[in-house]
């Protein structure tokens, strides 16, 4: 107990000294998981627009494929990435292992099934009716589908924070792929691994004291943009 | 319509020849499960028939979409589940300008004067899924008449609806075709709302349309047995 008790004083002392390599593990770790949430998102919202318009007996496959991905454990999706980014890997040549890019396409393939597997559902739910009424209306393809992407803002909203929510707290992936290189591709998460194993349990405990404070406020932010959609 | 037939595992809807005249209000009639809304649903191009010819003045509509849609931009269906967008009612009512790339001005002034028709101005902000169901429905059909459809299809567009809102909404529908010469066919179970606001009436039963004809024919000394029953309220079908 009075282990969490410094932890919780640590985590205070940590941000009122405003210690440089803990504010570089920080910035490190919103850069990756927004950059990668941003992108699963760019991928994630077409793809589950496009799967949730369709007749649910023509995606019934692939919809179990991505069912299944939103499951897939983050040591699995890093070592698969490991594998395309290794030197010997089809992708080696880029020589991005062991960088943030190489973290946050990790975390990207994390991300997308999520995205795109949650706004699927939320599309299929009222979709079609939206997309007749739209087309009832005058709107041709384009505008219908943008219709049904704007009607179904609260579950794709949804979808982003479930996402964001999973990345900012991954460890498995982001270790195998940054390899955790001090002042290059620590972040919270591994940089608590690290402070455990080196029986730092204060300085551990402070920083998930952190990363629960952002993601509080991250997903606070995006909370009130979704309750904003309700509301206007 | 020429030998129109629409299947799902099975057949669901036949009709042989139907033709609609410009100007008329047409109400389709009919016990549930008839193919009222089907029928409705292959003239607003959103259901493909699986067989038949169907003529928009007098021309075959194309296989092509971009064509399809410059056709289906003609008219317009409000639906028995009224579905407006979580945005606001004025919103809502400038979808179709919009989707048509009318401009601000003409936008704000249709609008503007749809919205005092159907008695709804003050609620212009308010979010449209907070309305009532004889708002939203008055809304409904505000928008799909805002870009002066050629024809407005109707499903059931008074059903659960009081008896205020449904004078209200019979109103609107008697004016839009009266004073903008908008051919109006409308799918009710009401047989009395047939009566009181068609010119012509249709009566499908089973997919296939048993007898079409003047309002007044239909309701007094129709052809079939099966009409007969049905608008005296004694369906035994």
């Amino acid at each position: 107990m009075s282990r969490l008790f410094e932890g919780i004083l640590e985590a205070f002392q940590l941000i009122i000294s405003l210690d440089p390599d803990l504010l570089h593990i920080v910035f490190l770790s919103l850069r990756v998981s927004i950059s990668a949430i941003i992108i699963a998102a760019i991928l994630g919202v077409p793809l589950g627009a496009f799967l949730g318009l369709k007749p649910e007996k023509k995606t019934r496959f692939i919809s179990k494929m991505i069912y299944t991905f939103m499951g897939i454990p983050p040591v699995v999706g890093g070592l698969i990435i490991y594998l395309l980014l290794s030197r010997q890997g089809p992708l080696g040549v880029l020589g991005l292992l062991y960088t943030p890019s190489a973290m946050i396409i990790a975390q990207v393939l994390l991300a997308t099934p999520i995205i795109t597997g949650l706004s699927l559902v939320g599309i299929r739910a009222k979709g079609p009716e939206i997309v007749e009424t739209a087309r009832s209306l005058g709107a041709d393809s384009i505008l219908s589908t943008w219709t049904v992407v704007k009607e179904s803002r609260l579950s794709i909203l949804g979808a982003i924070i479930t996402g964001f929510s999973r990345i900012i707290a991954e460890v498995g992936a982001v270790m195998i792929v940054g390899g955790n290189i001090a002042g290059r591709t620590r972040v919270m998460t591994t940089a608590i691994v690290l402070e455990t194993r080196r029986g730092n349990f204060e300085l551990a405990i402070g920083l998930g004291i952190i990363l629960l404070i952002l993601a509080f406020v991250i997903n606070s932010l995006l909370y009130n943009i979704q309750k904003g959609g309700q509301a206007n | 319509m020429e030998g129109i037939k629409k299947e799902y595992d099975q057949e669901v809807l036949k009709v042989d020849s139907l033709e609609l005249n410009k100007g008329f209000i047409y109400g389709i009639i009919g016990p549930s499960g008839a193919g009222k809304s089907t029928l409705l649903r292959i003239i607003n191009l959103l259901t493909a028939p699986t067989s038949g010819a169907y003529y928009f003045h007098g021309r075959p509509v194309p296989g092509n979409t971009r064509e399809q849609i410059n056709i289906q931009r003609k008219m317009s269906l409000v639906f028995q589940k009224t579905i407006l967008f979580k945005e606001s009612v004025w919103n809502n009512v400038a979808y179709g300008l919009k989707a048509r790339g009318y401009n601000r001005e003409e936008i704000n002034n249709r609008v503007g004067r749809l919205l005092d028709q159907v008695g709804l101005s003050d609620l212009a902000k308010r979010r449209a899924d907070t309305l009532s169901g004889g708002e939203a429905q008055r809304v409904a059909i505000a928008r799909s008449v805002a870009f002066d459809p050629e024809l407005l299809l109707l499903d059931e567009p008074t059903a659960n609806l009081d008896p205020y809102n449904i004078e209200l909404i019979e109103e609107m529908i008697a004016t839009l075709n009266r004073q903008k010469d908008i051919t109006v066919v409308i799918v009710t179970h009401n047989v009395f709302q047939a009566r009181r606001i068609a010119d012509q009436v249709i009566f499908i039963d089973k997919g296939e349309i048993v007898e079409m004809g003047s309002a007044e024919k239909i309701f007094t000394n129709p052809e079939h047995e099966k009409t007969r029953l049905y608008v005296e309220g004694r369906v035994v079908f």
